[in-house]
């Protein structure tokens, strides 16, 4: 079956109710789209179909025919998000990223806060509590604030910091 | 359509298909690809009165000038179902095909007094959407009948839609609940029983001009919600005859 992949021509041999996710994961050997809860719940396999997100578990691979589908790997590493999620700690464990990165690039140039919050509303992660995600998608559109400066630095995180997050995590507050 | 052995399941945006057939829950093993299929894409207007495809999508009725301006309540309810990748999919036609009392889409078709256009190889027929659910799953669509319409006649009055769930986005919702003020108020819920239900005793109650107190008794007469994995039968009911007082406020149907 023909379809555009990642720009490019291709002609797939796959059943038509296989999951457009483990086609491409299986028969395109294009492992960067992950597989997280399988119902349309997390995100972490979201792809574009024609410029709009959706997520790759729920996609038949019948309903590709003829339309252009694109993978985190279409962005060529190259993508300003795929740099501004690396370089603002928008990138964690990594398994939303492919994901997180293909809805936010459909949320289009300088989206606002409120874009971000309700256009990656169906994308979990659990690492980055989303705040380094915004922050990465802000520096990506060019539009970094003062207070986006001032808060990214080359050390995302200081490594007392990190001790003391899990200080207090464990409960263990260091005496002053 | 469905004269094998075996039926066919039609597929629209697929977005409940997988989740049923990843849990083995999918009786049907045969299916039959609708998604590209215009005829049954888009929204216009025809003889007065609004025409919704089956297979639009929640994106495209967001998207949709025509129903943004005559029927806000359905964009409102699109805008809260799952995120932006459910709405990219998913089609008011398979919330409704999928019969779950919890559709988000389904108290704003019955509020709003929307025909079911049902077609076949032997012609095509419209039934009130009220009518169209007989139980809990089921639908009075014969076996060879597919979903290819809804038609909505022209509404007057502040339409109102408010969904219950554990977040704004990817719930499915615990109570969900639309209304139109006016005269003649009318109201519908979700996931309070079976079946979506038009809520015709607490509208009376309010057009009668009772209080808010009586409507909301009235109401919980008219629900039969249960406990599950979302929510228990008592939140439910807090929350129901809640929403019938936060419509009464917003629309200025009481004070």
């Amino acid at each position: 079956m023909r379809f555009t992949l990642n720009g490019k021509r291709a002609d797939v041999r796959a059943h038509p109710m296989a999951r457009l996710l483990d086609v491409l994961r299986e028969d395109c050997h294009l492992t960067g789209t992950k597989e997280g809860c399988g119902e349309g719940e997390c995100g972490a396999c979201t792809v574009l179909i024609d410029g709009l997100p959706v997520n790759s578990c729920l996609v038949p691979f019948a309903q590709v025919k003829g339309a252009r589908v694109t993978t985190i790997e279409g962005l060529g590493g190259k993508h300003p998000l795929q740099q501004t999620f690396v370089e603002h700690g928008g990138a964690q464990c990594g398994i939303c990223t492919p994901g997180m990165i293909l809805a936010a690039v459909a949320l289009g140039p300088k989206p606002s806060l409120a874009d971000m919050q309700s256009g990656l509303a169906g994308n979990l992660c659990r690492c980055t509590g989303y705040s380094a995600i915004y922050r990465s998608i802000r520096a990506a559109s060019g539009h970094a604030t003062e207070r986006v400066k001032a808060r990214t630095t080359s050390r995302l995180v200081s490594k007392p910091d990190v001790v003391r997050t899990f200080r207090s995590a464990l409960g263990k507050r260091r005496k002053r | 359509m469905r004269r094998d052995e075996e039926s066919l399941m039609p597929l629209a945006g697929c977005t409940d298909v997988y989740v049923s057939l990843n849990f083995g829950t999918l009786k049907q093993t045969r299916f039959m690809n609708l998604w590209r299929l215009k005829e049954l894409r888009g929204v216009d207007r025809r003889d007065g009165r609004l025409r919704i495809g089956a297979l639009t999508t929640y994106t495209e009725l967001i998207r949709s000038p025509l129903v943004t301006r005559t029927l806000p309540m359905l964009v409102a309810a699109a805008r809260q179902i799952g995120g932006r990748q459910i709405q990219h999919r998913g089609t008011i036609g398979g919330n409704v095909a999928n019969a779950s009392p919890a559709g988000d889409t389904l108290p704003v078709l019955a509020v709003a007094d929307a025909m079911v256009e049902l077609a076949s190889a032997k012609g095509t027929r419209e039934v009130p959407f009220t009518s169209f659910y007989t139980g809990y799953r089921q639908t009075l669509a014969r076996a060879d009948e597919l979903i290819t319409a809804f038609y909505i006649p022209p509404l007057s009055g502040t339409q109102w839609f408010r969904k219950v769930g554990t977040r704004a986005a990817q719930a499915i919702s615990k109570v969900v609940v639309a209304g139109i003020a006016g005269d003649a108020p009318r109201l519908a819920a979700g996931s309070i029983a079976p079946t979506v239900v038009r809520l015709i005793r607490t509208e009376a109650a309010l057009a009668a001009g009772q209080t808010i107190d009586a409507a909301q008794r009235v109401m919980l007469e008219e629900i039969a919600p249960i406990d599950d994995i979302r929510s228990t039968a008592e939140y439910r009911r807090r929350v129901a005859a809640n929403l019938v007082e936060q419509f009464c406020r917003e629309t200025k149907t009481r004070r």
